[in-house]
């Protein structure tokens, strides 16, 4: 991915755990790792060496298990204006999809659309459900959301494609909080009834 | 007299926001880089007037008009040496010259408050400040120790653009990067994410649908029409479309900087 940077595609232990690895190796002139759903993007400033870096990538082993990983718990009103099509969708009720929806555990596979959204994998394969055939123009903050195998939260309005199951009151993004994010790559979640 | 050590926003131009080095290392979160469109330029204008080269600037397509609230020294790419101003006093940054993004350095720095280590504004999240209004007074910051130089040798924009292949350039027919470089590209639309090129040529062979992947500024994505778009400072962390070429680090500027309508020449 031209001279500063480079997309490793199925890293070995998967794309969470090889980003964290490399992360906690804290290799001199990386500058952003990115996981995404099959790659990782490893970037380096510009004066390092193209070439060691990708030796010392090649040489890592990922130690993800050893790391710790935060778990977040999300209180949700399930009041979301999508509970009932998706039940519909889904040949469930609305409490299954909720029961659902609590029961599983998710992990951050990757962030992205916008600053502190994660892509949640782990949700029940009956609630893996395409996109809405019409995007929202405005999803309001906190929503929470299910959409193409992924459970998410909306950390701030946007325009939005997902299903909407409930509300939190959590902050997922504030840019003047350390981290900014609530969810990072790695942190494993759970969602609660508020 | 009592100034204040401001710059006043009398018209507030086209696209003009706060831009220094930009959030690096927060990709993972979502975060995009922004940053400067042409940072080599902004050092130079920075270094003009005795500023560090990561010192804030203003960044405008043009039609930037500031009134000074104090005695202050400005450099811009629209001049060939840097200016004292008078309390009272304006600068017109202008649209044009050849170049799409122009700048404003001022000594000491446009001191707005900093979000996420940076000044930038980010036009794809929203992060930072949205400070350049008809009105508002840009604070300045401390005199540098380093003197004011006397001229400014500023570089017409280049017509060549360096790239190389991308990590999916084996998703189009042929040879997908001698299409981009045969013949000059022209820029149909052009943003600080990115900048829309017309290219004939590349055809898809693989038409599934790619999941998200991360994206470097300067990476060349081509969505389903064929047009290429190359990603500019506030470019999303990660996308779907498929990256045929990268551009050059150092070149990117070069085709940021062409304005809309004018062809840029790539080459491998």
């Amino acid at each position: 991915m031209g001279d500063h940077a480079v997309l490793v595609e199925d890293p070995p232990g998967g794309p969470a755990a090889w980003s964290r690895g490399v992360r906690a190796h804290r290799i001199d002139g990386v500058v952003d790792i990115v996981p995404a759903a099959r790659t990782v993007l490893v970037r380096w400033a510009a004066g390092a060496s193209g070439e060691l870096m990708l030796d010392v990538l090649r040489s890592l082993r990922p130690i993800g298990d050893g790391i710790d990983v935060q778990e977040v718990v999300i209180p949700v009103r399930y009041d979301g204006p999508d509970l009932s099509a998706v039940a519909d969708d889904t040949g469930l009720s609305a409490d299954q999809v909720v029961a659902l929806h609590i029961g599983a555990a998710y992990e951050v596979a990757f962030c992205g659309f916008a600053p502190g959204f994660g892509y949640l994998t782990g949700l029940p394969r009956p609630l893996q459900l395409p996109r809405r055939a019409t995007p929202r123009t405005v999803v309001p903050a906190g929503s929470v959301a299910i959409a193409a195998g992924y459970a998410a939260v909306y950390p701030g309005a946007s325009p939005g494609g997902w299903h909407l199951l409930g509300t939190t009151d959590l902050v997922l993004f504030d840019p003047d909080r350390d981290p900014p994010a609530l969810l990072t790559p790695g942190t494993r979640v759970r969602f609660e009834p508020a | 007299m009592s100034t204040d050590r401001v710059l006043v926003v009398v018209e507030p131009g086209i696209a003009t926001t706060v831009q220094d080095h930009g959030r690096h290392g927060l990709a993972h979160l979502g975060i995009p880089p922004a940053g400067a469109v042409d940072p080599s330029l902004v050092a130079l204008l920075n270094r003009l007037v005795g500023n560090p080269a990561g010192a804030a600037v203003l960044e405008t397509v043009g039609n930037l008009v500031l009134e000074a609230g104090a005695d202050v020294t400005v450099s811009t790419s629209r001049h060939a040496a840097p200016m004292a101003l008078r309390p009272g006093q304006r600068v017109t940054v202008a649209a044009g010259g050849g170049r799409q993004w122009h700048y404003l350095a001022v000594r000491g720095g446009i001191v707005t408050r900093p979000v996420l280590g940076s000044r930038s504004h980010d036009t794809l999240s929203g992060l930072g400040a949205t400070s350049v209004l008809a009105g508002v007074g840009l604070p300045i910051g401390a005199e540098p120790d380093d003197p004011i130089a006397d001229i400014a040798p500023i570089a017409p924009v280049d017509d060549v653009a360096r790239i190389g292949p991308g990590p999916r350039a084996d998703w189009f027919e042929g040879e997908p990067l001698r299409a981009l470089t045969a013949s000059p590209l022209t820029v149909v639309a052009s943003s600080r994410v990115g900048v829309r090129l017309r290219a004939h040529g590349l055809v898809r062979v693989r038409t599934d649908e790619l999941p998200s992947e991360g994206l470097v500024r300067g990476a060349i994505q081509v969505p389903p029409d064929g047009d290429p778009i190359m990603m500019l400072a506030d470019h999303p962390t990660t996308g779907g479309y498929p990256v045929v070429a990268v551009v050059h680090p150092d070149d990117v500027a070069t085709v940021a900087q062409h304005p809309e309508g004018t062809a840029v020449r790539l080459k491998l």
